[in-house]
């Protein structure tokens, strides 16, 4: 390594500029706290049976088979878009009967197929699952994902 | 072994890899419910073992570094640790803790953030017991003396336990959470642990190559600057599609193919010291782990994660088997063989006796490596189909997975290599007591 890079030098570069990037990281991260908050997420307000719906999706683990916005598990579906691929992204009525019907029907126990579980969610929890998913089906994601095959 | 306290690593590094057969049993298992879906699907779902599989992994990795840190901080401070029953006590609290975790996951109590589903009690026992290290080995660094290795491991340390303080903190806004989750996931595995991996593998070359220490904790602070750098800001490459603003496809496409360079740096940095290096160590197991790990870090993390990081690619790729395969090779390059690194390094001092059975050792090394290469590459060429089929032709996804059969039952196969190796490592680290192959008479010199 050339003579001009001492030791010292590489220390002060590495602690200088780590400082510059973690400022840099902070100050993009809050405007895109608000972005979030008051534009990509605003389609939708977030009730109570929203906040219940997420409660139910994290308490039973979904996010360990089903990817959401991309992110989880590739066993099963892509959920971040279900209600558009149902047809029912703007009915909350149709999209709780669908997914009760779907999950009320798990595991379908056929042979050489993936079992999605029985779970047990009582019908307040089901349409807050149900609100939830079509909340997050609203989200501003860039356009992602590129169909509605998710 | 110089210091009586060092000994703590041992502990900690039995306990490691008793969880690291755990966690490849457990990812053997969910390899085999994608080719027989039926298996055990009422008993224990895909989501538990995977669960299993992910949380075992974290845990051992970490309980590596700690016992990691107990066994080259003294050295390098040269002193005792200052508590060896903080030590222990820190040890008792993450295995009760871990234990805890999977007994709850196995009856269905857990929380549903990726990788951070814990009971909370258990992610409050986790932060008790990074405060007890952070303070167990803060206190011997300060009293010590201080290199460049202990600087960058323990600023890594404590940053790393720093950012789990937002494995708390959960917004209602899905798209809010999502962006804090990744303070602890990414800013873990593409940061701060950089930091650790550096400043081990720069203590391994030290004792390995015999290398100047000057040359190598220079070579460690430009690893380190490029790592934080380009993975501070290459977190956006997570921040494209999950409700952040568009500014991130930018910003975070470019920062993150910058993520390649500390990798390359890294291997670089092995393969040199070990030409320049005129010691001749006996524990050639240990070299063989530290330049495997560089290398395939440097595949894994660096070039597969090239391979889908460019916002224009990741639009089609995102969340597909492109993603396990990239994740698969760069958990088992940077962090795993690294930790196993260390272990074959410490391993002969910590109980008492001159490297041996290398044979096997290495053996597990090609083994596991072969393995997870061969896995990589089914995956890659599963996610290229998936891609192409569900994103571009835009086929449903089962009906997609449907045509992936081949490609999951190669890659349980591969996933039987990598187990037999895990097996085979633990079994030579622990069991075998002799060298299987005597090395051969070696002709001195002029004769």
């Amino acid at each position: 390594m050339p003579e001009i890079l001492t030791k010292s030098r590489a220390r002060n570069v590495f602690y200088g500029g780590s400082v510059f990037f973690v400022l840099v990281f902070v100050a993009l991260t809050a405007q895109s706290h608000r972005y979030i908050s008051r534009t990509s997420t605003a389609g939708m307000p977030l009730t109570d049976e929203v906040r219940l719906g997420k409660h139910v999706w994290e308490r039973n683990s979904c996010i360990n088979c089903h990817t959401l916005h991309g992110e989880g598990a590739y066993f099963a579906p892509e959920v971040g878009n279900v209600m558009t691929r149902w047809g029912v992204a703007d009915d909350p009525e149709g999209a709780y009967e669908i997914l009760d019907g779907w999950m009320k029907a798990q595991p379908s126990g056929i042979e050489g197929r993936r079992q999605m579980p029985h779970f047990e969610i009582t019908d307040e929890e089901m349409r807050a699952l149900a609100e939830f998913l079509r909340w997050a089906d609203q989200t501003n994601t860039q356009n992602w994902p590129p169909n509605d095959a998710g | 072994m110089k210091y009586q306290s060092q000994k703590v690593a041992y502990a900690y590094f039995l306990v490691a890899m008793g969880l690291f057969g755990i966690q490849v049993l457990g990812g053997l298992l969910a390899g085999w419910i994608y080719v027989s879906p039926n298996t055990l699907s009422e008993l224990l779902p895909f989501n538990v073992v995977r669960m299993i599989h992910t949380n075992a992994l974290i845990v051992w990795l970490l309980l590596g570094f700690f016992g990691a840190a107990y066994y080259l901080v003294p050295e390098e401070s040269e002193r005792e640790i200052f508590s060896v029953k903080l030590a222990y006590l820190q040890l008792i609290i993450l295995v009760v803790g871990t234990l805890g975790a999977v007994g709850s996951y196995l009856v269905g109590i857990h929380g549903g953030r990726e990788f951070l589903e814990q009971p909370l009690w258990v992610k409050v026992g986790i932060l008790v017991a990074a405060v007890i290290f952070l303070v167990n080995v803060s206190l011997t660094f300060l009293a010590g003396r201080k290199t460049v290795i202990t600087n960058i491991l323990m600023m890594g340390l404590w940053l790393l336990c720093l950012l789990w303080v937002f494995a708390f903190i959960n917004p209602d806004n899905l798209s809010l959470d999502k962006m804090y989750w990744w303070f602890v996931v990414h800013l873990w595995v593409e940061a701060t642990w950089e930091l650790v991996m550096a400043a081990i593998l720069g203590f391994l070359m030290l004792k390995l190559t015999g290398v100047d220490r000057e040359v190598i904790e220079k070579w460690l602070y430009v690893i380190v600057a490029t790592a934080l750098f380009s993975g501070i800001l290459g977190t956006g490459h997570h921040f494209y599609w999950i409700g952040t603003p568009g500014y991130w496809q930018w910003i975070g496409s470019i920062f993150s193919t910058f993520e390649v360079v500390p990798f390359f740096a890294m291997m670089s940095f092995a393969f040199i010291m070990v030409w320049k290096g005129r010691r001749n160590h006996p524990n050639k197991a240990a070299l063989l782990w530290s330049l495997g790990s560089s290398t395939v870090a440097f595949f894994g993390a660096g070039v597969w994660g090239f391979l889908h990081t460019l916002h224009g690619v990741n639009y089609y790729t995102h969340g597909t088997q492109i993603t396990a395969a990239h994740g698969h090779l760069s958990f088992y390059g940077a962090y795993v063989a690294l930790n196993l690194a260390m272990f074959t390094y410490a391993m002969p001092m910590l109980r008492n006796r001159e490297p041996y059975n290398q044979v096997l050792n290495m053996a597990s090394f090609w083994l596991m490596t072969g393995g997870m290469a061969f896995m990589t590459f089914t995956l890659t060429f599963a996610g290229t189909i998936q891609t192409h089929l569900q994103r571009i032709v835009g086929d449903y996804y089962m009906d997609v997975q449907d045509q992936l059969g081949l490609f999951y039952v190669m890659r349980f196969g591969s996933g039987v290599a990598v187990v037999l190796g895990a097996l085979l490592f633990i079994y030579s680290m622990l069991v075998v007591r002799r060298e299987i192959i005597q090395p051969g008479p070696v002709a001195a010199p002029g004769e």
